[in-house]
């Protein structure tokens, strides 16, 4: 295998908890990333989900350089960006983009489409102002939108067309790698397929790398190579996309696929499924060991003991339990 | 008799901009204990149609045109205000996506909880509170006898959800209208909703009207299906009939988009188009713009709603004629 366009080694983002409005001291420490080490190659689709609060978004800023890593490192191209100067890591930036979740909050409502997409070229000169037009038309075609409409304003479009102009503005600066955040959450199904199409096309068409984080796993599945799974700032699973989904390891993967509903009403009402007890805990008080053990259903007295480290197992994905080899069959059941 | 019977409901919304036709012509039944559930794009009515029902639209800029909304044989839309006010804060009751809508964050749980209680049963305030303990351990609170003193804000999301379901239930109501009340969740917390709105029912034998994009809830959860497109219902019926044998081209498009029907990595199925514009619907049929199937008489012909076999009933030309 080629060396990877990113890698992550041992990645913590914590932040400080404080309290006290004159006497400002420090209560504790959320890890709200604890430990992610992975890699993505060019031209892959790595799908990243969780529970809400387990460190999706803060594992994305803390790539984009957005937030400080606590420890660790992050290798973009080659380049160490964590021991990088400003100035390279701001070169750097230019290959990583984001798309968010809110294409309403995402875009400046005062500037037009033209201005949204030419300005990040002429910052960091991507090309000559004389050329700036027609790559904004390109660009416009490319994710779709009739370059007619480059003098039009955000509100005048409709949400997945936004969405559209969003992405046209991560791909203004040629990156390699998209981080994409619940890009399709608050979008109507019919235009979610719409941009599920639109990223699968460019990540083909231009062989770029891309994260993508959602909530929805049957939308995952779709459009990953591989997923990762995180539980409270850590990855408990990571495997190629059929294989985590129709065939989950890890005790939490296994009740996340279990929740998952289904739209056919006789296997919807046939299956068996996982109740997860109890709320996800809070970043702030881990439980000790494994921090799925309150919630798991194969917990046993050595659970509480130590983290379990994420190992390979024999079809190559990679699971963080200890009892994983004990409890293997019984898929979701 | 059925428990709910909407007739010909037509819910306008007058703007600067025109006349939007949110709710236009929508009719539907609810038998006691049934669950029914109503999909369909964004915009095309599903909130406005229950806020009308639950006396909810903002008036003005919404008029209720026409209709009638039948509760136990009383006219929801037309009986005297105390009396619709009386049904609604005790048989009736609707839940939301975000529960700070229906939650005050100034008050303790308690008060927000023994509140509907206290007006419509006048129980004193301790046999109230108990009731208000019981709800919220049968919404799975644990330490319930203490959390009840709290204030919404200590609670998790998901939690809180809970807590509104609590406060929506706790008058046992008949009815209850649930809006998109998983959307914002986890998938692990959504199955735990679901979980508990599905047993609620089964003890208390209570209706319920499901507002949901999601597909596979509505396929575990609805004993029917409603399918809005426009401001009216295109397709209705029982859900294994929505889901094995959908007849409308809406239905089967919107079906045809999600991914966990298609095979991983195929291109998605996509509707052409943009929902229209409620204020300026085309001649017609509304779908017809974005319709693989459309006619030239589909551009001409409004079609109605009408049953094809008993108790599946759709909206289109073109099946009615068995042409598709
Ligand atoms: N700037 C910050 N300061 C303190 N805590 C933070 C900060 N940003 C995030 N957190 C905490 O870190 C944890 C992880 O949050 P994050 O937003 O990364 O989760 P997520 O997986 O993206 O969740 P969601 O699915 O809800 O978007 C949460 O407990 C959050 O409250
Ligand atoms: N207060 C209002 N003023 C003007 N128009 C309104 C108002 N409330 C709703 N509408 C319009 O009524 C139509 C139907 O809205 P409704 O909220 O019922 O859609 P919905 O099917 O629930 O959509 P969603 O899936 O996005 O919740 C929309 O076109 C909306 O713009
Ligand atoms: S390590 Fe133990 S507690 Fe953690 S997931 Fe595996 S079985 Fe459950
Ligand atoms: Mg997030
Ligand atoms: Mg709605």
């Amino acid at each position: 295998m080629s060396d990877p366009i990113l890698e992550l080694k041992n990645v913590k983002t914590h932040f400080p908890v404080h309290r006290g409005l004159v006497f400002r001291r420090q209560v504790g420490t959320v890890k709200a990333v604890d430990g992610v080490s992975l890699a993505v190659q060019q031209g892959e689709v790595l799908g990243l989900v969780g529970e809400s609060g387990c460190g999706k978004s803060t594992l994305a800023r803390t790539i984009l350089q957005l937030v400080p890593a606590t420890e660790g490192t992050i290798v973009l191209a080659g380049r160490n960006l964590t021991a990088a100067s400003a100035a390279e890591v701001k070169a750097s930036r230019r290959a990583l983009q984001m798309v968010f979740q809110d294409p309403y909050a995402s875009l400046n409502p005062r500037m037009t489409v033209f201005a949204a997409l030419a300005e990040p070229m002429l910052v960091h000169k991507i090309c000559a102002r004389a050329e700036v037009a027609g790559r904004v038309a390109e660009l416009m075609k490319k994710v779709g939108l009739a370059p007619r409409f480059m003098k039009k304003y955000p509100h005048e479009f409709s949400g997945g067309q936004r969405q559209r102009i969003a992405v046209a503005r991560a791909l203004a600066l040629q990156p390699k790698v998209i981080i994409a955040d619940e890009p399709v959450s608050a979008l109507d199904v019919s235009v979610q397929a719409q941009i599920l199409n639109l990223l699968a096309q460019l990540v083909r068409e231009m062989d770029l790398s891309l994260i993508f984080i959602a909530h929805d796993l049957s939308v995952v599945k779709h459009i990953s190579d591989r997923i990762a799974v995180m539980y409270l700032g850590k990855i408990v699973e990571l495997g190629r996309a059929a294989d985590v989904i129709e065939r989950p390891r890890h005790p939490y993967t296994r009740a996340l696929v279990s929740a998952i509903p289904t739209p056919d009403p006789d296997a919807e009402r046939a299956r068996h499924r996982i109740v997860l007890a109890g709320d996800p805990p809070s970043p702030l008080n881990p439980p000790a060991g494994c921090a799925f053990h309150p919630r798991c259903r194969y917990a046993e007295e050595k659970c509480k003991a130590a983290v379990p480290p994420l190992e390979r197992i024999a079809d190559g994905r990679e699971v963080a339990c200890i009892r994983v080899e004990e409890i293997a069959g019984g898929g979701t059941a | 008799m059925p428990l709910l019977a909407v007739n010909d409901l037509r819910t306008y919304f007058h703007t600067r901009n025109g006349v939007h036709r949110a709710v236009d012509g929508v009719s539907f039944a609810l038998e006691k204990g049934e669950t029914v559930g109503i999909v369909g794009e964004s915009g095309s009515g599903k909130s406005v149609t229950c806020y009308s029902i639950m006396g909810l639209v903002p008036q003005p800029p919404g008029r209720i045109e026409s209709g009638t909304a039948m509760f136990d044989g009383i006219d929801l839309l037309r009986c005297p205000p105390r009396v619709a006010r009386s049904i609604r804060g005790r048989r009736l009751a609707m839940i939301f996506q975000d529960p700070m809508t229906s939650l005050n964050p100034y008050l303790r749980i308690s008060e927000q909880l023994i509140e509907p209680l206290i007006i419509h049963e006048k129980i004193s305030k301790a046999a109230a509170l108990r009731r208000g303990q019981e709800m919220l351990e049968a919404v799975g609170i644990n330490d319930a006898a203490k959390r009840l003193h709290h204030y919404p804000h200590e609670f998790s999301g998901g939690m809180r959800q809970r807590v509104m379901i609590a406060t929506a239930l706790i008058t046992r109501p008949e009815l209850l209208i649930a809006d998109e009340p998983t959307t914002a969740l986890d998938v692990t917390v959504q199955a735990q909703i679901l979980e508990l709105i599905r047993r609620l029912q089964r003890e208390f034998g209570m209706a319920v009207i499901f507002i949901t994009h999601d597909l596979g809830v509505v396929s575990g959860l609805c004993d029917r299906v409603l399918v809005m497109y426009a401001g009216r219902i295109v397709e209705s019926g029982d859900v294994r009939t929505i889901f094995y044998q959908p007849r409308h081209p809406y239905t089967r498009a919107l079906q045809r988009s999600i991914p966990s029907t298609q095979p991983k990595g195929a291109e998605l199925f996509t509707i052409p188009g943009l929902p229209p514009d409620l204020s300026r619907l085309p001649a017609g049929c509304a779908f017809a713009p974005r319709c693989e199937s459309a006619t030239d008489l589909c551009r001409r012909q409004d079609p109605a709603l009408r049953e094809l076999a008993p108790g599946h009933a759709t909206a289109c030309l073109r099946v009615q004629a068995g042409e598709i």
